[in-house]
C-alpha cells in the first residue's frame, strides 16, 4: 500500500524534471557552453591580422597579464561603476517613492494604470534609438542648445559631449529613465505582497507614514530590493548600447565614458577571442565579487534562515 | 533588467533564425528558376560558372554596371533601407546565362569587411556558385586584401599594361601589392580640391573667381591668414578641423605602420594636429566629427562656413544639392586647388582568387575601367571623375562641361591639375583604423580635455585594441 503510494509520488515528481528540460537545455547550450569556451579561449592567442588568422596558440595567463598591466581595465571599470551609480541612485529613490504612492490605499491615486504604463514605456524603446535621440537633442546644433541660447540662458551653445560630467550625466540619466519604470513595477509587486494587517496594526499603534515606511515597508521589501540591486548591478556592469551610440563608440571625452563592454567590443574588431575572453572572465569575476558584497551588506543569509 | 535582456536576446535570436530560413528558401527558389532560364539562353561564356557573386557596400557600382555594361540586366531585388539611408540585401541580375548576385552590406561598423572576410576565408570550401567572384574595396583598407592571395593579379584576368596606361598612377599605387603586382582597378579617380562658398569669398576676400581665391589659400600659411579674416568677419574657415585631415594624411612620407608593425606618426600628420589645435583655439573651426550635424551646417548659408575639402562626389552627392536653399542648390560653391592636392575616396574592383568566372570578371573590369567610350559616358551621365587621363583632359578643355553646383565652373581643369600630384606609395593595411582612431583621439586634445601626449596615448590604446598585431 505505502509502496505504491511512494511510486505514485516518484511518478508525479518526474513531471518536475520533464518541465525542467527546456530550461536546462537552453541553459546548457546558450549559457554553460559559451561560459566554458570563453574561459578556455582566454588562455590562447587567437586573432586576425587582416585576412591572416593568428593562433590559436596556448599562452597561459599572458592575456590576463596584458590586460591587468595596461591599467586600462581599472579606469573602464571605474567609469562603468560611476555611471551605474549615477543612474541607479535616482532610479531606486524614484521607484521607491512611486511604488509607495501607488501601493498606499489611503492616497486613492486616480489613473494608476495609465501612469504605470507611461513610466514603463521608455523601457520599450530600443536603447540605441533612445541614445540616437539624445545625441541629436543635445548636439551642438541641436534643439536643446537652440532653446538654451534662444531664451538667453546661455550665450553660446554648450558642447555636452565635450565635457566629462555632462556626458556621464546624460548616459546615467538615460539609464535612469529607461529603467525606473521597470524597478517601480518590481517594488510595487513587493509592496502589495506585504500583509495589510501589519499596516493597520501600525496605524492603530499611532505610527505615522514615515515610520510605517521605514519600519515596515522597507524591511519586508528586502528580498525584492536585493533582487533589484543585483540585477541592476549586473545590467550596469554590462552597460554598452547607450554610451556606445551616444559617443559613437569612442567613449570620449578622454575615454571617461568608455565602459568595460565597450572595451571588449574594441577587441572583437579583430576577432581577438583570446584577449576578449580574458576580459570577459575578469568581468565575470568582478560581477561575482560585487554581487557577494551586496548579498552580505543586505544580510540576506539571515533572512533566509528565518 | 537582466530578464528584459534575456527576453530581448531570445526574440532577436528567433528573428535571426527566421531570417536565415527565409534567405535559404529564397536562394533555392532563385537557383531553380535560373536553371530553367539557362536552358533557353545562349551566350559565349558557357564553360564558366553559373553564378557571379559580387560583394559591395552600396549601389554605386551596380548602377554603373546597369547603365554602362550593356549585357547586364537586373531581374530582382530585395534591398532594404535603414535610417541612415544605407541599403542592405541582395540584388539579382544576369549577364547572358550567368546569374549575377550582388551582396550589399553597408560599410558602417565594419559590417562590409566582416562579411567579406568570412566569405573570403571560406572561399576554398565554398561551392562554385557560392564563391566570391568580384568584390569592391576602398583605399583605406585596400592593402588588407591586395597584399594577400585573396585577390587576383589583373594580368591573370587578361588585362595588360597597355589597357591601363591612361589610368592615373595613384589609382594603381593603391592596388599594387608589396611585390609590385597590380591587383585591382578603378573606373573613377577622386582627386579633391578646396570647395569654397562664393558668397563668403566675395564678401570677405572681395572676389569669387577661382584663380583669385586660390591666391588666398595657396599654401598653409596663407590659408591660416585667410582663416583669421574669416573669423573676424564671423565665418568659420571649415566646419570641423577634420575637414583638412585628408589633405595632410594623403600626402604623408611614411606609412602609418612600418615593416615591424610599429605605429608611426608622420610629420605631416603632426603638422595637421598643430594647425588644427591653433585653429580650434582661435575658433576658426570646430572640433566636431565629420558627417555629423555641425559638419553639415555649412551646406546652408546660415552655417557660416567658408570652405570644405573634397572631390567631385562630395559636392555632387553629399552637400544637399537637392535641398532648396542650400548653397549647392543655388550654385554658389566654387572650386580651387587649395594649399595641397589630395584625393579622397574611390572604389576599386578586385577579382577574388578561386573565382569560377575569371573571364567574365576580367571583361567587366576591362569594360568598366579601360574602355574610353564607357568612361566618357560615365562622366557625362554620372558626374564621376573617370580614371583616364585622355578622357579627362578632353573634359577639362570642354567649355560646355559645366557644373551647376559650382556656378557654371568646369571642375575637371582643377582636378586634372591636382590628380597628377597625388602620390600614394605610403599606405598600410591598417590605415582605416588609424585614421579613424587618430581623429577621434585628437578631438580630446582640440577640446582641451587632454594634452597632445595623453591624446596620443589614447590613440595607441585604441588602435592596438583594434589591431592586436600592432605596437608602438
Amino acid at each position: 500500500m505505502s509502496n505504491s503510494k511512494n511510486n505514485a509520488v516518484i511518478k508525479y515528481n518526474r513531471w518536475g524534471y520533464i518541465f525542467l528540460i527546456p530550461f536546462a537545455t537552453a541553459y546548457i547550450i546558450f549559457q554553460m557552453i559559451p561560459l566554458i569556451t570563453t574561459i578556455y579561449n582566454s588562455f590562447f592567442e587567437n586573432y586576425r591580422d587582416g585576412l591572416t588568422i593568428i593562433g590559436p596558440n596556448f599562452i597561459g595567463l599572458e592575456n590576463y597579464k596584458t590586460l591587468l598591466e595596461s591599467g586600462k581595465l581599472l579606469t573602464y571599470a571605474k567609469n562603468t561603476l560611476i555611471m551605474w551609480v549615477m543612474g541607479f541612485v535616482p532610479q531606486i529613490v524614484f521607484s521607491l517613492l512611486l511604488a509607495a504612492w501607488f501601493s498606499d490605499p489611503a492616497l486613492r491615486l486616480k489613473g494608476q494604470r495609465f501612469f504605470k504604463t507611461v513610466i514603463y514605456l521608455p523601457n520599450l524603446i530600443m536603447a540605441s534609438a533612445f541614445s540616437m535621440l539624445f545625441f541629436t537633442l543635445f548636439s551642438n546644433v541641436g534643439p536643446i542648445n537652440s532653446i538654451l541660447v534662444g531664451t538667453g540662458i546661455l550665450k553660446e551653445s554648450y558642447q555636452f559631449f565635450n565635457h566629462v560630467w555632462s556626458t556621464r550625466a546624460l548616459i546615467a540619466f538615460m539609464n535612469f529613465v529607461m529603467w525606473f519604470g521597470n524597478t517601480t513595477i518590481l517594488l510595487l509587486a513587493g509592496m502589495l505582497g506585504i500583509d495589510t494587517s501589519l499596516y493597520e496594526a501600525a496605524e492603530v499603534d499611532g505610527a505615522n507614514a514615515t515610520q510605517i515606511f521605514y519600519r515596515i515597508t522597507l524591511p519586508l521589501l528586502k528580498p525584492i530590493l536585493l533582487y533589484v540591486m543585483i540585477t541592476s548591478l549586473i545590467g550596469g556592469l554590462q552597460m554598452f548600447d547607450v554610451p556606445q551610440i551616444l559617443t559613437s563608440g569612442s567613449g570620449d571625452p578622454v575615454g571617461s565614458s568608455m565602459t568595460l563592454i565597450m572595451y571588449l567590443n574594441m577587441h572583437l574588431y579583430s576577432k581577438n577571442y583570446g584577449l576578449g575572453g580574458a576580459l570577459s572572465v575578469l568581468l565575470f569575476i568582478i560581477t561575482g565579487i560585487l554581487s557577494l558584497i551586496i548579498f552580505k551588506a543586505m544580510g540576506y543569509e539571515k533572512g533566509v534562515k528565518k | 533588467m537582466k530578464r528584459m535582456k534575456v527576453i530581448a536576446s531570445l526574440a532577436l535570436a528567433a528573428t535571426m533564425l527566421f531570417g536565415l530560413v527565409g534567405c535559404g528558401g529564397g536562394a533555392d527558389k532563385a537557383a531553380s528558376s535560373d536553371s530553367t532560364d539557362s536552358a533557353a539562353a545562349t551566350q559565349e561564356v558557357s564553360d564558366e560558372g553559373k553564378v557571379l557573386n559580387i560583394y559591395c557596400w552600396n549601389e554605386e557600382f551596380k548602377n554603373r554596371v546597369t547603365d554602362h555594361y550593356s549585357d547586364y540586366t537586373e531581374t530582382g531585388s530585395d534591398l532594404a533601407e535603414d535610417d541612415n539611408g544605407d541599403v542592405a540585401g541582395t540584388v539579382e541580375g544576369k549577364i547572358g546565362d550567368v546569374k549575377v548576385v550582388w551582396h550589399i552590406t553597408p560599410s558602417k561598423d565594419n559590417a562590409y569587411q566582416n562579411n567579406l572576410d568570412e566569405a573570403l576565408l571560406n572561399q576554398a570550401d565554398a561551392s562554385d556558385d557560392d564563391k566570391v567572384d568580384l568584390f569592391l574595396v576602398e583605399a583605406d583598407y585596400a592593402l588588407k586584401y591586395v597584399d594577400t592571395d585573396a585577390t587576383m593579379s589583373v594580368e591573370d584576368l587578361g588585362i595588360t599594361d597597355e589597357d591601363t596606361k591612361n589610368q592615373y598612377q595613384y589609382t594603381k599605387d593603391v592596388m599594387t601589392d608589396s611585390n609590385g603586382v597590380l591587383k585591382g582597378l578603378s573606373w573613377q579617380g577622386c582627386p579633391a580640391a578646396l570647395i569654397y562658398n562664393r558668397d563668403v569669398a566675395k564678401e570677405v576676400l572681395g572676389t569669387e573667381e577661382p584663380d583669385e581665391v586660390q591666391e588666398y589659400v595657396k599654401d598653409w600659411d596663407t590659408y591660416r591668414e585667410t582663416a583669421k579674416k574669416m573669423k573676424d568677419a564671423g565665418y568659420y574657415m571649415t566646419a570641423t578641423a577634420n575637414d583638412s585631415y585628408r589633405v595632410f594624411s594623403n600626402n604623408v612620407t611614411t606609412p602609418w605602420v612600418d615593416a615591424d608593425k610599429n605605429i608611426q606618426i608622420d610629420d605631416n600628420i603632426a603638422t595637421w594636429v598643430e594647425m588644427s589645435k591653433e585653429m580650434v583655439d582661435a575658433k576658426e573651426t570646430t572640433s566636431e566629427a565629420m558627417w555629423e550635424d555641425q559638419w553639415k551646417t555649412g551646406f546652408y548659408p546660415e552655417g557660416k562656413v567658408f570652405n570644405y575639402f573634397g572631390p567631385a562626389w562630395l559636392f555632387n552627392f553629399s552637400m544637399g544639392a537637392d535641398d532648396e536653399g542650400s548653397v549647392a542648390n543655388s550654385g554658389r560653391w566654387g572650386l580651387c586647388v587649395g594649399p595641397q592636392s589630395f584625393f579622397w575616396g574611390g572604389t576599386w574592383i578586385c577579382g577574388a582568387t578561386g573565382t569560377d568566372n575569371a573571364g567574365l570578371v576580367g571583361d567587366i573590369m576591362k569594360t568598366m575601367t579601360c574602355d574610353e567610350t564607357v568612361l566618357t559616358e560615365i562622366v557625362n551621365d554620372d558626374d564621376d571623375f573617370a580614371n583616364n587621363s585622355v578622357v579627362m583632359e578632353n573634359f577639362a578643355n570642354d567649355e560646355s562641361y559645366q557644373s551647376e553646383i559650382l556656378g557654371g565652373q568646369n571642375p575637371n581643369k582643377i582636378f586634372c591639375e591636382g590628380v597628377k600630384n597625388i602620390d600614394l606609395s605610403n599606405i598600410s593595411s591598417y590605415d582605416q583604423g588609424c585614421n579613424e582612431k587618430f581623429q577621434e583621439a585628437m578631438k580630446n586634445y582640440f577640446d582641451g580635455n587632454a594634452s597632445y601626449e595623453e591624446a596620443l596615448e589614447q590613440f595607441y590604446d585604441k588602435v592596438e585594441a583594434t589591431y592586436p598585431a600592432l605596437s608602438h
